[in-house]
């Protein structure tokens, strides 16, 4: 049991989470995907007769055409009549529509969403008062998809849309662990995203055309942004190890200069696009190009890319701890450098190794949010290194290094977004959600504590503790 | 009537009466049974082979371990030492070989750490500063009370401890081996201070390996052997011979399976190997099929010898042959792919990753054989320890069992097999039976009897003297960083010998 909460019991605060957003989000649900655009039509259908005469309200969005789409293929499938698609921009536009019915071909039906029987022309009031004004034989009747009762947070769509916003945090929550496992810590890395980001953006916009750049362009683009990440955490690599800097203060410094680097190219482009003649200002670099955020943007089977790209990387980087030399080494550097380096393993090259992989994570995130804002952004990324050790720490490695498993980083990662989505859901305010944070990581650190089950222990030894010399190590000698 | 403290002290009560003392660590009985008496104005020293008890007993002193039975009397009163407040408040202070002092803060600053002369929260600099000079007066060495401890040299660190010393009020100051760092000038003035404090009534245990300074400074010697104490007799009546008679003690049993070796050609050559303080020009060879025992007292140079060997320190100067071919060694893992191996006398540091487990430390050092395309065959891992375990009966309950949870010989056998595998040509084995019960020495001794006789070269560090007159084909003794003598006719060496090349 108590091996079973210690292994898994980030998996159980998952679903804990999960099923208790589930209850607080427990709400009406009005659904307006293709299948209720087909379920309506049929009702439409076994309302009116297969020739009825439908007319089709929606809002000129993306999710409401696929949902208008639905309703008039199957109406169509089924025999009946689409008199015209309305795509709303304004509820005025439902009624201009309306007005254009003519008492010589009365209308049965119109279909809409729920979100369309709150416009005004189509209250039930408003259209008896336009059937007398148009002298109709019948008030046409509206038709939405029924509500059900349903949690919020459980639809699909928003189980994706968390995932999918919050691939960045777990891809570089990879590179975060392994880091961590070393006992090292990485804090360049909210900011190596945003020069990732910004420098991947210049390159696709000034060197290779921007809008006419071709994919070997784009791809070129995004690996010397994503490189030059990499390479960041080289340096970092071989400041801590070559010249014995604390990682703490060396990914302080890359922090600091890789944000100004990445402020430093967004300024100089403003300053280019306008010509040279006027300074610039810190705004993201523009992505002109067409295909580019469809990397972010699109997706593959009906999951987004961003989640499919951060599941293999988990897949590949838990077989590189488990399976590789390499792995063996990161775990034995972190549990015992001096032993592991006693026993052959090249401590340098690993630490340099982990370094650069967390850069190149970074860089890679980069990519994913210049394309998926089209842009490259000089400020994304801020607080992003403290998310991700947090994520790395809920998911149960310790910050004491040798400790630590790749699939509790992605479990970490689950649950810091999992909070985030349900308290946006309940309201709660960024400000305020910073605190909520701050007590998740103290509650993860105290469990990880407890696990090593010595706690109760440890306190009672204390006060010998204080008696006893310190730092001196009992031998027989 | 007491004799011994030649007329310095005024009562014949002494200052600290220890009386069957007894403390054991888990496996081992460090001490049995010692009594210990310390007269005022008298240096007493206490002498012991490595691991004899010596630094146990000044730790009972000085309130670092607390003894599992035994009475202590301070002055005539019967006393318990709980803690290092306990000593202190009973005017015991312990001199160790690494000193206690905070190096970034000065002189005077350690001196009142803890006990800061204040009025009104802030610090009473003069009066302190007026106390230090009175301390440095009293001892006869002027030493800067602003300079920086960092910036001293060791012998004025050793007397700025001694300083503190007195600044509680010490009756008893105990130095473990503090001649060890110094100088022969250094030495000679630290003596002049010892003298000093002698004629100011207090009582020093002097701790030391040194003969020579025993019978130069010591009135009384006591000597620990095996956690027993054998006897305390004033140095007058005592002879550097009769000293290391009563240390050794013991003869040779029959605990050593000891086989004749065909000994051939050099295998290993290190010449004039130096790095710093500690390793002054070392040469030496182990040829094929032969254990080699490098012996002598702790802070010889024997285990940063093997580390230069294998890399894992960098060495000034010195070059290391192996087979006729110059290796180049920058790191361990050069030394390893050239077939040396190096297994630490500290396992839990330096040997294993505690945190892993037995078969993520077994495969350590053998990826190359078990993930030659970067992919690890667990099958391959599986086998060859479990081929490994089952020669060598390691009690393990699981393969992934984590190397903390097993017990000291066990940990050894794993470190042992992870080397094994290795195959290696050179095996440095730095005091591997150190914290081994009786049992699983002799299974050691085996091991290295099979190794020998596979033609490998041995490097046997080992400080107990019989082990190396039991297993090794040759003895090379070590003193202040220089092999010291060389013993071929083992079979007809004695513990005396040995003794004789590691002291002066």
């Amino acid at each position: 049991m108590k091996r079973l909460f210690s292994e898994y019991g980030s998996v159980l605060v998952f679903l804990l989470l999960c099923g208790y957003y589930s209850v607080v989000t427990w709400s009406e649900q009005h659904p307006t995907n293709a299948a209720a655009g087909r379920s309506l039509a049929q009702s439409i259908i076994a309302t009116h007769g297969a020739q009825s005469d439908t007319l089709i309200i929606v809002r000129d969005t993306v999710a409401d055409r696929v949902f208008a789409k639905a309703i008039s293929t199957e109406l169509a499938r089924l025999g009946g009549k689409v008199r015209e698609t309305v795509f709303a921009k304004a509820p005025v536009d439902a009624g201009r529509a309306l007005r254009r019915i003519s008492p010589d071909d009365p209308l049965q039906a119109v279909a809409t969403h729920h979100a369309g029987t709150q416009w005004g022309p189509l209250k039930v009031e408003r259209l008896k008062r336009l059937a007398t004004q148009l002298s109709l034989s019948h008030v046409p009747r509206v038709h939405f998809p029924e509500s059900y009762m349903w949690p919020s947070f459980l639809t699909w769509s928003n189980i994706l849309n968390v995932f999918k916003n919050n691939a960045d945090i777990a891809i570089i929550a990879i590179g975060m662990t392994m880091v961590i496992i070393t006992a090292g810590i990485d804090l360049s890395v909210g900011s190596l995203l945003a020069l990732s980001g910004v420098i991947s953006a210049v390159m696709i916009q000034r060197w290779w055309g921007g809008e006419d750049a071709g994919l070997w362009g784009v791809i070129a683009g995004c690996l010397i942004g994503a490189g030059i990440c990499a390479l960041g955490g080289t340096l970092n690599g071989i400041m801590v190890t070559v010249c014995h800097i604390p990682a703490f203060v060396v990914t302080l410094a890359m922090m600091m200069v890789a944000r100004g680097l990445a402020l430093i190219i967004a300024v100089d482009y403003q300053s280019f696009l306008s010509g040279g003649g006027t300074k610039g200002t810190p705004e993201a670099v523009k992505i002109d190009h067409q295909a580019f955020g469809a990397f972010s943007n699109g997706e593959l089977f009906g999951i987004p890319n961003p989640i499919l790209l951060t599941l293999l990387l988990y897949l590949l980087a838990h077989i590189l701890m488990t399976n590789t030399p390499v792995g063996r080494y990161i775990y034995a550097v972190g549990g015992n450098r001096e032993a592991a380096r006693l026993s052959g393993v090249p401590v340098m090259l690993v630490l340099i190794f982990v370094y650069t992989l967390c850069g190149a994570f970074a860089g890679l995130s980069g990519v994913m949010d210049a394309s998926r804002f089209e842009g490259g952004r000089p400020n994304a990324g801020e607080l992003y290194e403290l998310r991700v050790i947090a994520a790395v720490v809920v998911g149960g490695t310790s910050l004491a290094g040798g400790e630590g498993r790749i699939f509790g980083t992605l479990v970490g990662a689950g649950i810091i977004a999992i909070i985030q989505n349900g308290l946006n859901m309940q309201g709660v305010a960024t400000y305020e959600q910073m605190v909520v944070f701050g007590s998740l990581i103290l509650a993860a650190a105290m469990i990880d504590q407890l696990k090593k089950s010595t706690w109760a222990l440890r306190m009672f030894e204390l006060p010998q503790r204080w008696i006893k010399r310190p730092g001196r190590r009992e031998t027989l000698q | 009537m007491n004799e011994f403290a030649s007329g310095v002290s005024d009562t014949d009560i002494p200052l600290v009466q220890m009386r069957g003392i007894t403390k054991s660590f888990p496996g081992v009985d460090a001490l049995r049974n010692v009594s210990l008496d310390l007269y005022a104005g008298e240096v007493l020293a206490l002498l012991g082979e490595n691991g004899a008890g010596k630094s146990t007993l000044i730790k009972i002193l000085g309130g670092a371990h607390a003894p599992d039975k035994g009475s202590l009397q301070i002055h005539g009163n019967s006393e318990v030492i709980a803690g290092p407040v306990d000593a202190r408040r009973l005017g015991i202070s312990v001199i160790y070989q690494e000193f206690n002092l905070v190096t970034a803060l000065s002189v005077q600053e350690n001196l009142f750490l803890g006990r800061e002369r204040t009025r009104l929260g802030l610090l009473r600099k003069r009066q302190e500063r007026a106390q230090a000079d009175a301390l440095f007066r009293r001892i006869g060495v002027v030493v800067d009370p602003d300079a920086l401890c960092r910036s001293l040299s060791v012998a004025q660190q050793q007397v700025v401890e001694i300083a503190k010393a007195l600044a509680v009020e010490a009756r008893v100051i105990i130095m473990d081996e503090p001649s060890a760092a110094l100088s022969p000038r250094e030495v000679e003035r630290l003596f002049a201070v010892i003298r000093e404090l002698k004629a100011q009534g207090i009582g020093i245990l002097y701790v030391t390996h040194r003969l020579g300074e025993v019978m130069e400074i010591a009135d009384r010697a006591m000597v620990l052997r095996d956690g027993e104490h054998v006897e305390t007799r004033p140095v007058s009546e005592l002879t550097r011979e009769s000293i290391i008679e009563m240390m050794v003690g013991r003869r040779l049993s029959e605990e050593f399976p000891k086989k004749p070796a065909s000994i051939g050609g050099p295998r290993l050559v290190a010449r004039n190997l130096r790095r710093g303080a500690v390793v002054k020009d070392v040469s030496l060879e182990v040829n094929r099929g032969e254990i080699l025992a490098l012996t002598g007292l702790v802070g010889a140079g024997r285990t940063e010898t093997a580390r230069l060997i294998f890399g894992a320190d960098r060495m000034e100067s010195g070059s290391v042959n192996l087979d006729g071919e110059k290796l180049v060694i920058r790191n361990p893992r050069d030394a390893i792919n050239a077939g040396i191996c190096l297994l630490t006398e500290d396992r839990k540091q330096q040997g294993l990753v505690l945190g892993m487990g037995v078969i993520e430390n077994f495969g350590l050092p053998n990826m190359r054989s078990f993930a030659p395309w970067g992919w690890i065959s667990q099958l391959r891992e599986r086998r060859a320890m479990d081929g490994h375990i089952d020669r060598l009966q390691v009690k393990i309950s699981t393969r992934h069992q984590q190397a903390q949870t097993l017990s000291g010989g066990n940990q050894q056998k794993v470190v042992l097999a992870k080397w094994l595998e290795r195959n290696a040509e050179v095996i440095i084995f730095d005091e591997p039976t150190r914290g081994i019960d009786v049992g699983a020495k002799y299974e050691i001794y085996q091991l290295l009897n099979h190794l020998a006789d596979q033609g490998k070269a041995i490097l046997m560090i080992t400080s107990e003297l019989p082990e190396a007159l039991g297993m090794a084909d040759r003895i090379l003794v070590m003193r202040e960083g220089r092999i010291n003598g060389e013993i071929r006719a083992v079979a007809t060496a004695t513990q005396e010998q040995i003794m004789e090349m590691a002291v002066e």
